[in-house]
């Protein structure tokens, strides 16, 4: 082995507690940053999907202006037909359905209230949404056409509007081509998605009853996109990009847009943002704590060392070579806390990972994006060595000091030195 | 060829409110392959003298020339390099580095010098013998004796074939036998190899060694004298180490 790597391990055990001491640090740190990451990784992605599953789907095709104003009239022509395109050329790994989305006012014998009135293709909803396996009373809307409007409601609408199962209500709203829109509807189901907005103001028709209450023809306000993971929502919307740009006949602007589910769902996004930023306030505060462990370590290190580093210096180390030395060592200290803490922190994440972990009191926001009690962490390679690498790069930083200490060194001054 | 000059050399230090002179207008001259002994009373600027040498401390005032090469300006990294390529150090608490063995003691100037593996481990063993420590290489300083440790210094110092060895108190912390045979050694590395040494004590005995004796008082030279010198036992003179410095 090398002489100075040699030199620079043994130095390190020297004081074989202090070192310890200060390894241990790193490997706490270290082990408590991958279980964070882990655990925030893997809270990430099951937010991501189940929010995604309950309502708004991978992507959704709309018209170009529907997002920023969702008016009836900003509806895709011929839908069906676009729908069993773009089936085809996605295959069967994506499952679509369309919807048509409007606002009424929903009436029953004693109480009026406005929500969201969504048609939808019945046979089709359950695959790009979680929402029809939600219904806890009655059931989902048929497949099959019906003689009377049949409408799911959300548990906290039926609670405002006091309706049960088989009551009617009447729907009140304006069509697409400013007509009145009118209808009456049997509550066939009621649904609790755990999402109070959805509970609240969200009531779901087939989407050929839609289209005739609202005198939307063969147009829909979106299809919806599902595949099997968030995370491939990039590249189809590329793909639909070129897809459209290909085979649909464009004069001025697009008839249609692929949008992504950041953009149809932002609060997801933001959501994570805030919690990775509040989070890295915290790690920041723990990479600090062990800089200056690292600090005072390699500080009394150097201190108690001035004679012998008066010495080497006698013998033709230059004051870089010194400094270089003590780098050295502490980059084999943060090695060590590196290998240990990745190590110790893989099994605990490895070991969690397996059978989940539940925190008291987070029911209300684990209900709100419509996720599980336990949660489930991330075992992959970035939260693996993501913290440890900033404590590895916040140690070696921190002996700069000492290291740039030994660059004023004096021989003869350090040899007198007790 | 003049090995080491000094001219008006001057180095003042401040202790307990007043100035001491360390050095006073030193002038000096030491030829190749001297053996030179500084003497003295403590305080009388044999260790200044000698680390101004070696460029440990730079002087207030004056110049100091090795071979071709003023050293008086260099900065701390061409002194360094200075001390690491033509100066060896053999200090009176041996100051070797506790947890390298012998051998790794030895080789780690080599190492700093670029020198290979191989090349390093054969040096550092043949010097280790040559100044009768084989077999004790893999022991480390507090496995050996005061004596050995200090064999283990002077094969640090003179292995990578400095032009000059410095020596302060070199047999202070030695018994009188450990004292004789290092300075055996010295005049045998001084004979063979054409080492110039000089050495910085108050011993007698050791003085009784060299061939050039020069006496400090008060930072300054009070007397520069020549005498006949212990004959060493192995007594074969080789001619002063011609190499350029």
């Amino acid at each position: 082995m090398n002489i100075t790597l040699t030199l620079a391990w043994r130095n390190l055990w020297r004081h074989r507690r202090r070192t310890w001491l200060t390894v241990s640090a790193m490997v706490f740190c270290n082990v408590l940053l991958i279980f964070s990451i882990a655990l925030q990784f893997g809270t990430y992605g099951l937010m991501i999907e189940n929010s995604l599953k309950l309502f708004t789907g991978h992507l959704q095709i709309q018209h170009p202006k529907y997002l920023d104003s969702p008016k009836l009239h900003y509806s895709i022509d011929d839908a069906a037909k676009l729908q069993t395109q773009l089936q085809q050329e996605l295959g069967e790994n994506w499952a679509l359905a369309s919807r048509g989305m409007g606002f009424a006012l929903v009436s029953s014998e004693e109480r009026s209230f406005g929500i969201q009135v969504v048609g939808v293709e019945p046979g089709r909803e359950p695959m790009v949404s979680s929402l029809p396996g939600l219904v806890k009373s009655g059931k989902y809307l048929p497949s099959a056409p019906t003689e009377t409007i049949e409408i799911v409601i959300g548990r906290k609408i039926a609670d405002n509007l006091k309706v049960e199962l088989g009551d009617e209500l009447t729907l009140l709203g304006s069509g697409r081509d400013g007509s009145f829109a009118a209808g009456i509807a049997i509550v066939t189901g009621i649904f609790d998605s755990g999402v109070s907005d959805i509970d609240r103001a969200m009531a779901q028709i087939p989407l050929d009853d839609f289209q005739t209450l609202f005198t939307m023809e063969q147009q829909v306000h979106s299809i919806v996109i599902q595949g099997s993971s968030a995370a491939n929502a990039d590249a189809l919307q590329e793909r639909l990009r070129q897809w459209r740009a290909s085979h649909v006949k464009q004069s001025f602007a697009p008839v249609w847009q692929p949008r992504h589910w950041d953009e149809l769902l932002p609060g997801v996004r933001q959501a994570i943002q805030s919690d990775i930023a509040s989070s890295l306030f915290l790690y920041s505060i723990l990479t600090l704590l062990v800089a200056f462990s690292v600090l005072n370590t390699q500080l009394m290190s150097v201190l108690e060392r001035t004679r012998e580093f008066g010495i080497l210096s006698a013998l033709g180390i230059s004051p870089g070579q010194l400094g270089r030395l003590v780098m050295l060592e502490t980059l084999l200290m943060a090695s060590l806390g590196f290998a240990l803490g990745v190590l110790l922190g893989a099994i605990i994440v490895y070991a969690i990972s397996q059978v989940g972990i539940s925190f008291p009191g987070m029911e209300e926001m684990h209900s709100r994006f419509n996720m599980p009690a336990r949660i489930y962490p991330e075992l992959s390679m970035l939260p693996l060595t993501l913290g440890p690498a900033v404590i590895l790069v916040g140690s070696l930083l921190a002996s700069l000091y000492p290291a740039l200490r030994l660059q004023r060194l004096e021989p003869v001054a350090a040899m007198r030195a007790a | 060829m003049t090995s080491i000059l000094c001219q008006q050399l001057c180095k003042t230090f401040e202790q307990g409110g007043s100035l001491i002179k360390g050095l006073d207008h030193v002038d000096l001259s030491i030829e190749p392959g001297e053996f030179v002994c500084l003497s003295g009373p403590s305080g009388s600027g044999k260790t200044t003298l000698l680390n101004a040498l070696g460029g440990l401390d730079t002087p207030d005032q004056g110049e100091i020339t090795i071979g071709d090469q003023r050293i008086d300006q260099l900065s701390k990294k061409q002194l360094a390099h200075l001390r690491l390529q033509k100066i060896g150090f053999v200090f009176q608490a041996f100051n070797l580095v506790p947890v390298l063995s012998a051998r790794e003691n030895v080789e780690f100037v080599m190492q700093l010098q670029g020198i290979d593996k191989a090349e390093r481990r054969q040096r550092s063993d043949t010097i280790l013998a040559e100044v009768g420590l084989a077999g004790l290489e893999q022991r480390r300083p507090a496995q050996l004796s005061g004596g050995q440790q200090q064999r283990v210094a002077v094969a640090r110092a003179i292995v990578s074939n400095p032009v000059l060895v410095l020596a302060d108190e070199p047999t202070a912390n030695l018994d009188s036998n450990s004292a004789s045979q290092l300075m055996d050694l010295f005049q045998q590395l001084n004979q063979k190899r054409g080492i110039t040494f000089v050495i910085a004590t108050h011993d007698q005995r050791v003085m009784s060694y060299c061939r050039r004796l020069i006496r400090m008082q008060d930072g300054r030279i009070v007397s520069d004298e020549t005498q006949p010198g212990k004959i060493a036992l192995q007594s074969e003179g080789v001619a002063p180490q011609e190499q350029a410095l």
